[in-house]
């Protein structure tokens, strides 16, 4: 496996531990600026508790422990000195189920701007606002509705929303955690047309259970299993030749 | 945790059904370069008439692999080796059918070759046949076992087939200037024997492909037969 010198994050001989229980067991891995990479396992194989650890979202269990390295830009992440609130703007975050604030469209999207300071007045930040819709794909559908509330939006729109709020704090890196479970075939496709467009701007990085998702909006793939790292690869090769047979079983449907 | 079955059943049932189609396909195939060569021999205008018409029932099973390919693609997504073996299964259905084609060509110069006593070279063709059409047989068991390894010796026995091609030629050739009087018979033997030649070809493509969705990966170049076969002189 050749490894580009493009590396945004760097684990390095990761391990979580949730109390006494092992849940990823020493994974190296790293993530390129240029690619979307995707993770992809059985349940409870790891990937989601890795992809937490990307962001220290795992902090906010207390069982929870960690092991290893985890560097953005060679900056270790886990140091005491790392402001976790300015870490979670640079490693945006989009989860499962929609989850807009219960308030205006507006608000959900400026709220990020607003507290890290982005914005020196109205002008700018109605402008990062109209920016991140128009990336999120969102614009056109709420641009006559911005002070309706997020919630009242449809769950693709939802979706779009959440992914234009973690743009507006304009993050290096956005993680995903099954962003397209919850919705119809359409919002996903609008989804992963989004991601497409977003790749190369972000390092994306996205949990995913649909193997075509995977294929199909990812250059880079990674297969998890019981914790571990079983097969790291380039998309095209992990999905119409693996080389662990472990990968084999779990994506062509004979796992389980 | 690995194990050969799919946790969806109908997606092994299909895939079976598939390989079933294509064993099929290749039993009338090889039977029909066979049954040619022997019509040829007996000048058997019946039997020759007979594999004519059998190719469309080898036709139509091309057809039928195609729908069940395409389907299997649709609906069940498959990936990996999954994957290659459809689209293997889809393009060897294609070759399989060119050899059909092949048997019914010789079939139709059953006619063409009247004089059998006077010609002594058509006693090497049905040699030269059943090396051509074992390799169809060995390429297409090395296809429902999935194995490599006998793909690779299906492919080096192809300079047998060419070999024979090319001594028959030049026999063939050697008679005509011998006995003029025949050369239109002996012209058409020497398509017929070009037909097997092709029918060893087209069993290299399929152990290629064999190997292709065994292993993920294409046959190393020494391990093919000729890619084209070389105009021999006589």
């Amino acid at each position: 496996m050749t490894i580009s010198n493009q590396h945004k994050i760097c684990a390095k001989r990761v391990s979580v531990y949730y109390g006494a229980k092992k849940a990823i067991d020493d994974v190296s891995l790293n993530f390129d600026q240029r690619y979307v990479t995707a993770l992809i396992g059985p349940s409870g194989c790891g990937k989601s508790t890795f992809l937490r650890t990307l962001n220290r979202m795992n902090d906010t269990v207390p069982s929870a422990r960690i092991e290893g390295d985890i560097t953005l830009d060679g900056e270790d992440i886990y140091d005491p000195s790392m402001d976790v609130v300015q870490l979670r703007a640079r490693v945006g975050m989009v989860f499962q189920k929609p989850n807009p604030f219960p308030k205006s469209i507006f608000e959900n999207v400026a709220y990020g701007p607003r507290i890290h300071g982005l914005a020196a007045n109205k002008t700018q930040l109605a402008e990062i606002v109209e920016r991140s819709l128009r990336r999120a794909g969102l614009w056109d559908e709420v641009k006559d509705r911005l002070s309706d509330s997020g919630t009242a939006l449809s769950g693709g729109q939802q979706q779009r929303l959440c992914i234009a709020r973690a743009i507006a704090v304009d993050p290096e890196v956005i993680l995903m955690d099954e962003p397209c479970s919850a919705l119809d075939p359409i919002a996903t496709a609008k989804i992963e047309e989004l991601i497409h467009e977003l790749n190369g701007r972000y390092a994306i990085v996205i949990v995913t259970h649909n193997m075509q998702q995977a294929a199909r909006v990812s250059q880079r793939t990674a297969f998890f299993h019981l914790g571990t790292l079983v097969e790291y690869g380039a998309t095209s090769d992990i999905f119409t030749n693996p080389r662990q047979e472990r990968t084999k079983d779990y994506i062509t449907g004979r796992y389980g | 945790m690995p194990s050969n079955e799919h946790t969806i059943k109908a997606f092994d049932a299909e895939i079976g059904q598939l390989r079933g189609l294509i064993a099929q396909m290749g039993g009338l195939a090889e039977q029909a370069i066979g049954a040619a060569m022997e019509a040829l021999r007996l000048h058997d205008l019946e039997g020759a008439r007979r594999i004519i018409d059998g190719d469309k029932r080898i036709d139509a099973l091309e057809i039928e692999v195609e729908q069940l390919a395409v389907r299997i693609i649709a609906l069940r997504a498959p990936l990996a080796d999954d994957l290659r073996e459809v689209v293997a299964a889809l393009k060897i259905a294609g070759v399989v059918e060119r050899i059909g084609d092949y048997a019914k060509n010789i079939a139709k110069r059953v006619p063409t070759i009247e004089s059998h006593g006077e010609i002594e070279p058509l006693s090497v063709l049905p040699a030269m046949s059943v090396l051509a059409v074992q390799m169809v047989h060995d390429a297409l068991d090395a296809f429902a076992a999935r194995d490599a390894a006998a793909a690779v010796e299906v492919c080096a026995r192809d300079r047998q087939v060419d070999d024979f091609y090319n001594s028959l030629f030049r026999v063939l050739v050697t008679h005509m200037m011998e006995n003029p009087k025949t050369i239109g018979q002996v012209a058409q033997l020497l398509f017929i024997a070009k037909n097997l030649e092709r029918v060893g070809d087209h069993a290299t493509n399929v152990a290629e492909m064999v190997y292709f969705a065994a292993t993920g990966t294409h046959m190393a170049e020494r391990d093919r037969g000729p890619m084209s076969y070389s105009t021999p002189t006589a």
